[in-house]
């Protein structure tokens, strides 16, 4: 019997063979793709504006340089995977439209506020440390451009993370003050941070199928452990604490236990009612409609000199003719 | 608290101006970064911020090694960007102006582009090596700096009726103010020498030809506000150092 394009498209996946744009592909499969890494690009370019409520309040030059650095990077990494969607067949504007409106979702870690100076250094550690987690294995994921896309993205954020630790480590041998900077940061963004890699496995709905299609490797809850005994490792060499009286090594399981997430808290922010979930959408929707004229201006431009050039390639060629 | 106002050595003085020039500019231009009207000039404008940031760093390291070789003191990039009030600074007005709309940043670019251009090219030949060093790494930079400002000029000048009537309301609020580059202090002219000429006709050439090309009129000869260079600012100036140097101050004697 014959086999089914369904079928032939899952056998690929299971033989760990790529799949392209322009090969066949269930509709559901592109339509989760398409979700998922337009969610990601959105993530990147949302998450510039936490950070980005920093870059003129640098402490020094070198910490200014570097941060602008780091932001450029994620406008960079929106690009290469609004490109990545885009070969799915959607526009990016139409995915800029789906975020303004709502549509579609960003990481829920950049409606929470950046307060001081040492929220820099705890995103870096923290928030790229929880996106290498999630991104490491989308490097092998079964979708090309999005792997492809991934392997660029993951060398840079685990810079990131490297940066973010050390500029932490600076403020936990500083003085008294930047030290308690330095312990409030993680505090604050610790438990968001963990809740970064989605609900439990039990309340996930799209694992299973993503799993399959070999989009996703590891469930939620794995790769949280993974971010977890990670962290807690490294938080010693800070000399800091995580807030969590319930953290504590598991001889048996070889992990490390964690106190009880805030899910409500998770749900809430996603329904919109983060500390800044209006500010960051607010902060795109109007560089986005500022930025109309330009857009506009830029594209007559464009125009104008294409028709320009096929009216001097019309001259030559009446002239040899 | 330092200062730098009694330092009269004009060397001294030049390089702190074109420290101040590159760091006011970089200041204005970082304040797009995440707000840019198109993603790939997004990070376009983050790239010169980036670059300007960087030169301001070349400066005021020879700056603090020029000063300490004078006087004694012991300063650093971060002690001359932080710690010095508004007199101290000697950018020109045009830096610290607000940013504007995507068309004023986008003139505001193109003037300093065109000028820094031309400047960097001449001191790449100046007698004083570790100047003449600085210039022809950033000469690199300002290559990529004036091509990207000079085609958002044209693109602008000659895109829509909308992006030509901002750029020549960039050009009325603006222009007053671009003169102050040639114009040049005291110190400038005795490190510049003779290349001083070149420069203000380079620049002036270039800006025609820009503006020609894009459809745009050059304002007749009118009143050119100046004062930057001696330490006599507008009121941004203040603004900017209040945000900048926010950490340094409310944390002094801090290692970040
Ligand atoms: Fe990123
Ligand atoms: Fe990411
Ligand atoms: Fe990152």
């Amino acid at each position: 019997m014959e086999t089914s394009l369904e079928e032939q498209f899952q056998q690929k996946i299971d033989q760990e063979h790529k799949i392209e744009p322009k090969d066949w592909m269930p509709d559901k499969y592109r339509q989760t793709l398409i979700r998922q890494i337009s969610q990601h690009a959105h993530s990147e370019v949302v998450g510039m504006l936490p950070e980005g409520n920093w870059i003129t309040r640098a402490p020094s030059l070198r910490r200014k340089a570097i941060l602008l650095a780091k932001i450029q990077d994620e406008a960079g990494h929106g690009l290469y995977l609004y490109s990545a969607a885009e070969t799915l067949g959607i526009s990016r504007d139409e995915m800029y439209h789906q975020l303004h409106s709502g549509k579609a979702k960003y990481s829920s870690i950049f409606n929470y506020p950046t307060l001081t100076w040492a929220d820099m250094g705890a995103i870096g550690w923290l928030v790229d440390g929880a996106a290498i987690m999630n991104q490491v294995p989308l490097c092998r994921t079964s979708f090309g451009p999005y792997a492809r896309a991934m392997v660029r993205v993951c060398k840079e954020e685990s810079f990131h993370q490297r940066q973010g630790f050390e500029s932490l480590w600076v403020l936990s041998k500083g003085t008294d003050e930047q030290k308690r900077m330095c312990q409030d940061a993680i505090d604050r963004w610790w438990w968001p941070c963990l809740m970064m890699f989605g609900p439990p496995d039990d309340e996930s709905t799209n694992t299973i199928q993503s799993m399959q299609w070999k989009i996703k490797r590891f469930s939620n809850d794995a790769l949280r452990q993974k971010f977890v005994d990670m962290i807690a490792e490294q938080i010693k060499i800070l000399g800091m604490k995580l807030p969590d009286p319930d953290l504590k090594w598991n001889e048996e399981k070889k992990h490390y236990d964690y106190g009880k997430i805030n899910w409500d808290e998770f749900w809430q922010v996603l329904k919109g009612n983060g500390p800044c979930n209006k500010e960051r959408l607010d902060a795109r929707r109007k560089a986005w409609d500022e930025g109309a004229w330009v857009r506009e201006a830029a594209s007559a431009y464009a125009e104008k000199k294409h028709t320009n050039q096929l009216n001097n390639s019309n001259k030559v060629y009446e002239n040899v003719h | 608290m330092i200062t730098t106002k009694d330092i009269d050595n004009p060397l001294i003085k030049f390089v702190l101006h074109l420290g101040d020039n590159a760091l006011i500019m970089g200041h204005r231009n970082s304040e797009w970064c995440g707000h840019g009207p198109i993603l790939e000039q997004d990070i376009a404008l983050t790239n010169i911020a980036l670059d300007q940031v960087g030169q301001a760093r070349n400066f005021y390291q020879y700056a603090a090694e020029l000063i300490s070789e004078t006087n004694g003191e012991q300063l650093t990039e971060d002690s001359l960007a932080y710690l010095r009030d508004s007199w101290d600074f000697k950018n020109c007005l045009l830096a610290e102006l607000p940013n504007g709309d995507w068309a004023q940043t986008i003139l505001k670019q193109f003037i300093v582009s065109a000028y820094q251009y031309h400047l960097y090219q001449a001191l790449a030949n100046n007698q004083n090596e570790q100047l003449a060093a600085i210039a022809s790494k950033s000469l690199k930079e300002l290559n990529y700096h004036l091509r990207w400002s000079s085609d958002w000029v044209l693109r602008l000048g000659d895109g829509t009726t909308e992006s030509k009537k901002r750029m020549e309301d960039a050009i009325a609020i603006l222009w007053s103010y671009t003169n102050e580059w040639i114009d040049f202090a005291d110190y400038e002219m005795i490190i510049l020498g003779d290349s001083h000429h070149s420069i203000q006709q380079d620049w002036k050439a270039k800006i025609k030809s820009v503006f020609d090309e894009a459809g745009l009129m050059i304002p007749v000869d009118g009143w050119m506000q100046k004062g930057g260079k001696v330490g006599n600012h507008t009121e941004h100036l203040g603004y900017i150092l209040t945000d900048m140097q926010f950490l340094q101050r409310a944390y002094p004697n801090a290692e970040w």
